[in-house]
């Protein structure tokens, strides 16, 4: 990922001797520039990370975490007896992988359509249309979905109690709610990643296209055999990229559509550290739990970026 | 290239385009539903008459949402938070891409700093911590709780730092010879050469601030610091909706808790839907700038 610095350098290093006038320049404005967000960043990013020593306290708020006592282990041993604690990790991996998998496929597929439209205007009409959800905050989504789904007088089930079904409880079902969570998450983020995907597609070379067509190929063969390895880049990076995400099932969404009923489905391990830190004030368990999702993300950010790195030359900068 | 106009590809251009078309109108059709629950009068909505129309087409559950003084408390939170978010979070986004643009021979600590940058992006303290940091600084309840703890978004700097990497070295170095220091040349030739990324990583930074909702809600001690998503949040999602006095009762009483809500949902996303179509010019170009690299 920043591999390529260390490469960068050791190029540019042999030049030394012969830097231009403006290498001489003074570094001490870079630095200066640096040392207000540096500051922040120590005080709101480093700081709670020194913070996480609350995991292993038994954590008294009146006490602080400086004189809180040490316990070890305990908070970790503590979650791990919680019922329920297991299940919360399974939803979160199962919400999660279907997110990933659906909100791979459908702007991929949109793109592929999208991309064989050719007037202009209709073009730019779709994609604005289509990335609006993209925009707006849970708060403003979940009140429209609970709307909705709502199983008195939630126009969904009117539509389909005008088809004869029996109206569902999609918010409150343990059967439905998964779906609720990806259905609505694909279709608030697939417009904004559908232009991702369009703007890979224009960067292939027309050239390829023209030889294809001389070569007999229709559209169909076409995509097969332009578009979609023109796009293999891409897809290899968003996907790897995506495994690093794999614990973060969406706080936001699940927190303002879930409710004790779905409990069993739907809890996720942000939402639950949620309850047990800020709820019941158990800040020290909570902070395990956090901690525990912290390391494992780390770790699974490191191997995508390394993937991304290997796979699709891809770097942070 | 000539193709043949077969009655397949015809076919596949009619359903193309049918397909596209409806799938744009699902996209804002829960949006048009809403906007028409919220324009009609509480008896239609709650027979469940209203469909994408208002039906008998009314103002009063936006007159009562404009009466709430609180409603009002909420959004003056939010322009507070966006103004005061945004200048912090815009200032120091060039001021830290503008240094780790540079090559490093020509500044030497770079691949420290960036590191440290990055690292928060993949690894943070979680919510507790977190939590405990605001409250020990002391802005537990005012608006810097809301500003500080994201004030460097390491995203957007990546994005800027990448597009400042793009301009042409002959303007710096010509600056540079003119006896134009680091803070000149940043501010009279990287800054003006950089208005589509820096209209881009506004655009974010800005709906970022707007949308925010889970920060107001644990860092403001009182219900009357919440910006506009966190209060609608307790309105529309958590159902706790409290009838504080008589005068509010006797306008429950004629307006209908759903036409209510959804006025609101309408105006908390109002500028949201104001703004984006005539930035969407810019943020095309900052979406392939974060994510086609050369």
């Amino acid at each position: 990922m920043l591999k390529h610095t260390k490469q960068e350098s050791a190029l540019l290093d042999p030049s030394a001797g012969i830097r231009s006038k403006s290498a001489r320049l003074s570094q001490r404005p870079l630095h200066l520039m640096i040392l207000p967000a540096l500051l922040l960043i120590i005080i709101y990013s480093y700081g709670p990370i020194l913070g996480v020593v609350i995991a292993f306290q038994d954590f008294n708020p009146a006490l602080g975490i400086f004189h809180s006592p040490f316990h070890g282990l305990e908070n970790f041993r503590y979650v791990l007896d919680l019922p329920g604690s297991i299940q919360v990790v399974k939803n979160t991996l199962i919400i999660a992988v279907m997110k990933l998998i659906v909100g791979l496929i459908v702007p991929i597929a949109v793109a592929l359509l999208l991309n064989e439209v050719r007037k202009e205007l209709f073009k730019r009409s779709v994609q604005t249309l289509i990335y609006l959800p993209h925009f707006l905050s849970w708060i403003i989504l979940g009140g429209i979905l609970i709307d909705i789904l709502s199983p008195s007088n939630g126009i969904v089930n009117d539509l389909l109690k005008w088809f004869g079904f029996d109206p569902v409880y999609f918010l409150g079902s343990n059967e439905w709610f998964r779906y609720v969570l990806v259905i609505s998450d694909v279709w608030k983020e697939f417009g904004f990643n559908t232009i991702v995907y369009l703007a890979a597609l224009t960067g292939i070379n027309p050239a390829l296209y023209e030889a294809a067509v001389i070569d007999g190929a229709g559209r169909w063969k076409q995509t097969l055999y332009v578009t979609l390895p023109g796009m293999a880049p891409i897809i290899i990076l968003t996907s790897t990229l995506a495994l690093g995400q794999v614990l973060n099932a969406g706080f936001d969404q699940v927190f303002n559509l879930y409710s004790p009923q779905v409990y069993e489905t739907g809890d996720i391990i942000d939402t639950f550290v949620y309850r047990i830190g800020i709820v019941d004030a158990q800040y020290g368990v909570a902070t395990a739990v956090g901690l525990f999702k912290s390391v494992v993300s780390l770790t699974l950010l490191s191997v995508s970026y390394f993937l991304a790195y290997r796979l699709a030359n891809y770097r942070i900068f | 290239m000539i193709e043949r106009d077969t009655f397949g590809r015809r076919l596949f251009f009619g359903s193309n385009y049918l397909f596209l078309t409806i799938l744009s109108i699902m996209c804002i059709l829960p949006l048009v539903h809403v906007l028409a629950i919220s324009f009609s009068s509480s008896a239609a909505a709650s027979a469940g008459m209203v469909k994408l129309w208002p039906v008998d087409f009314t103002l009063s559950s936006y007159e009562y949402v404009l009466e709430k003084k609180e409603f009002f408390r909420a959004i003056l939170v939010t322009l507070e938070r966006v103004v005061i978010g945004l200048s912090v979070n815009m200032v120091l986004t060039v001021l830290v891409a503008y240094p780790l643009s540079k090559e490093i021979h020509k500044f030497r600590g770079r691949t420290i700093y960036s590191w440290v940058f990055v690292f928060t992006m993949l690894f943070n303290g979680g919510l507790i911590p977190l939590y405990m940091t605001v409250k020990y600084t002391g802005i537990l309840d005012s608006v810097w709780a809301l500003v500080l703890p994201g004030a460097v978004p390491v995203f957007n700097v990546i994005l800027l730092l990448n597009f400042f990497r793009g301009l042409p070295k002959e303007m710096e170095e010509a600056a540079f010879m003119d006896g134009a220091g680091h803070w000149t040349t940043l501010w009279k030739i990287y800054v003006p050469m950089s208005l589509p990324a820096l209209a881009t990583i506004t655009l974010f930074a800005t709906v970022g601030h707007w949308n925010s909702w889970f920060d107001g809600l644990i860092f403001m001690n009182s219900p009357d610091h919440y910006p506009l998503q966190s209060y609608l949040q307790t309105i529309v999602i958590v159902k706790n909706f409290t009838i504080s006095n008589l005068d509010n009762l006797k306008m429950l009483a004629e307006i209908d808790e759903r036409t209510f809500k959804a006025a609101q949902i309408f105006l908390g996303a109002l500028p949201i839907l104001m703004v984006y179509p005539f930035l969407q010019r810019f943020f095309m170009k900052g979406i392939v700038l974060g994510s086609v690299k050369e």
